[in-house]
């Protein structure tokens, strides 16, 4: 009790020096913790953005590429799928529903999404939840569209405000479907899902913009809007589409069906097992991450050891005077792992606090810029393990200083050393 | 009743061949104001560490209050200083960081003996230190505060506190001017007959000799 005073008090003299100290050891300890709670976080928000859907379905590629350009629209398609291949597995008997997915134009950097009704009926995030309206309805007409929360909010939309379509992706594309504007009417409420950075239209939407255009360009032809509502919209072909089994365990035989399918190269995956595939495909890079926070935190202890043993001379005398007052040379020793042991428990404290409070202060930026939800940040048994482990490397450390201490002690006596 | 017995104690620092201390005998009864004169290099502080138990005789015997150190194991032997003896050193005798009155009931945190023979050591603590001329606006303070002869009066009030039998006091006064000299020493005496312990003082100055009832030359018992 006394030892533990003692060196609080000890602690507490020399605060300006230690604050520093403290707070190295804190920000090694954030970078540690926080690197584990976002890759946790990315992977469960990656996971909750396909909670709903058994399968995806596109042009034959890889599954990661296709995985990332349907659902999370990263990246584009290699090749889009015909109409009729899609409505013949939309109509197999295992088959609960299907929802089609039309990308490739863009308004104002934000992605556009061709779909049907399908998508407010049958698209699950999270915990199996379905799209809320904040506003407005689904999409009804041609030229109809359906806003997600980002979008509405960045761009300040609302419903019965006209939006042009840009063809192909990014920010400035110069090719704009301007003949044929798209008309709000409805605004998404939040999901935390890419859902929230995209522009819903109709698939015949989609078509109607580009029934004057060929291979990416426009004709010459005008076809004006009206005239274009009025022809057959149905899409020759679509870029992916969701599936959803009547039973999950059919998942593997439809896949399989889906893989083998004669008339045209496609592939269907399982989500969850693509988006493992990607984190294993990411796991070296991980790990690379993990060893350079665990040396950070190495560098951290190693601040604290340095300013324990600075200080060795000068505290000689303190000593000396405890070993009079009848502390034994063991007591010393502990003083000074005691020492390593609130510093470094106060400094992974201080980085927990860090991150909660970097990870409140995020939340509203993250996910209106990544639509990622981040929950949260609550220590969890990793994060014990964590704090467990910086408090016994701090020891280990200042068993150094705590060692020459003891010696000193023993060799001094009552002959003090200035 | 000899409160320290010495006969024969040889010691030599390891490593080298020579004997630093070599003394015949020494006995220092209850109550004694033993001064142990010397030139520096003369081994004081080497006989201190050895009184002290921090030390221990290369041979012959060394008794404090009837009990050969060396049979003690160095844990008994800090446990037997915490409980029986009271250190003040030449100067720097505090922690900066703990309060007057902590400064001075630190050996009752070491020593449960102590702590009990003290009773309430913050009121022991703050009476002594009366005793010793420093009020009790000063007791709260912080260490920084005190001139270097206040700070020698907490470092005795710390040595007598809880009463142990022996005070250990190395050069304490010699920091300070004459005038405070004698008056710390008269101070020191007074409350230290109150317990009735037992004084010895380490000093090269021969000047306050006449305080002491008892003086022994280092020089002239050392027969090295």
């Amino acid at each position: 009790m006394i030892l533990l005073k003692l060196t609080w008090k000890s602690l507490w003299n020399r605060r300006i020096n230690l604050i520093l100290t403290v707070v190295s050891i804190a920000i090694s300890v954030a970078l540690l913790i926080g690197v584990e709670y976002l890759n946790k976080e990315t992977k469960a928000s990656f996971l909750n953005t396909v909670s709903g859907t058994d399968l995806v379905v596109g042009a034959r590629s890889g599954p990661i590429q296709l995985l990332l350009y349907s659902v999370f629209h990263i990246g584009n398609a290699t090749n889009n799928i015909g109409w009729d291949s899609y409505q013949k597995i939309a109509h197999n008997k295992y088959v609960k529903w299907t929802i089609p997915l039309s990308l490739g134009d863009s308004h104002k950097g934000f992605r556009v999404l061709g779909t049907n009704q399908d998508y407010f009926a049958h698209f699950k995030y999270g915990e199996k939840q379905v799209l809320v309206f904040s506003q407005g309805k689904p999409f009804a007409g041609v030229y109809d569209a359906v806003l997600g929360a980002s979008v509405a909010d960045k761009l300040g939309y609302k419903i019965g405000d006209k939006i042009i379509v840009a063809h192909g992706g990014g920010a400035t594309s110069f090719s704009l479907h301007k003949d044929k504007p798209f008309t709000v009417t409805g605004i998404l409420k939040p999901t935390g899902t890419p859902v929230d950075q995209t522009v819903l239209v109709t698939l015949e939407g989609i078509e109607a913009i580009h029934i004057d255009w060929r291979s990416g360009a426009p004709t010459g032809i005008k076809i004006s809007a009206e005239k274009a509502a009025k022809m057959d919209l149905t899409p020759k072909v679509i870029t992916a589409f969701l599936v959803g089994m009547k039973n999950r365990i059919t998942s593997f035989k439809v896949q399989r069906e889906i893989n083998n399918y004669s008339h045209e190269a496609l592939l269907a995956i399982l989500p969850g097992v693509a988006l493992a595939d990607l984190w294993h495909t990411l796991g070296q890079f991980e790990t690379v991450l993990r060893i350079i926070t665990l040396f950070v935190v190495i560098a951290g202890l190693l601040g604290m050891l340095t300013s324990i043993i600075s200080t060795l001379n000068e505290r000689r005398r303190e000593m000396a005077i405890l070993r009079a007052t009848g502390a034994h040379p063991s007591q010393i020793f502990l003083l000074f792992i005691i020492e390593a042991f609130i510093l470094s428990f106060l400094g992974a404290l201080l980085g927990m606090l860090i991150v909660f409070i970097g990870v409140i202060v995020a939340q509203p930026w993250v996910l209106s810029h990544y639509g990622l939800h981040l929950h949260t940040w609550m220590p969890n048994l990793m994060d014990a393990a964590i704090l467990a482990l910086v408090i016994l490397f701090a020891v280990l450390f200042c068993l150094l200083p705590s060692w020459i201490a003891y010696r000193r002690s023993l060799q001094d006596g009552l002959s003090v050393k200035l | 009743m000899n409160v320290i017995t010495i006969k024969e104690l040889r010691f030599c620092w390891k490593g080298q061949a020579s004997d630093t201390l070599s003394i015949k005998q020494i006995s220092i009864t209850k109550g004694e104001h033993v001064l142990l004169c010397g030139e520096s290099g003369s081994g004081k502080t080497t006989l201190l560490n050895l009184l002290a138990g921090i030390l221990s005789p290369s041979s012959g015997e060394l008794n404090v209050l009837d009990q050969n150190l060396q049979a003690l194991k160095p844990s008994k032997r800090d446990r037997f200083r915490a409980d029986h003896m009271g250190i003040i050193f030449q100067q720097f005798n505090l922690l900066p960081y703990l309060s007057v009155v902590d400064n001075v009931t630190l050996p009752c945190q070491f020593s449960p003996l102590r702590a009990k023979k003290a009773g309430d050591d913050k009121q022991t603590a703050i009476r002594l230190l009366d005793h010793l001329g420093l009020d009790e606006a000063l007791c709260q303070g912080t260490v920084s505060e005190l001139s270097v002869g206040q700070q020698q009066r907490v470092a005795a009030a710390r040595a007598l506190i809880g009463q142990p039998e022996i005070i250990i006091a190395d050069e304490p006064t010699s920091s300070l001017d004459t005038n405070k000299r004698d008056h710390f020493l008269k101070l020191l005496f007074q409350e230290a007959n109150a317990q009735n312990s037992t004084i010895i003082f380490v000093s090269h100055d021969p000047a306050i000799s006449g305080h002491f009832s008892k003086i022994i030359e280092l020089a002239d018992i050392n027969r090295i």
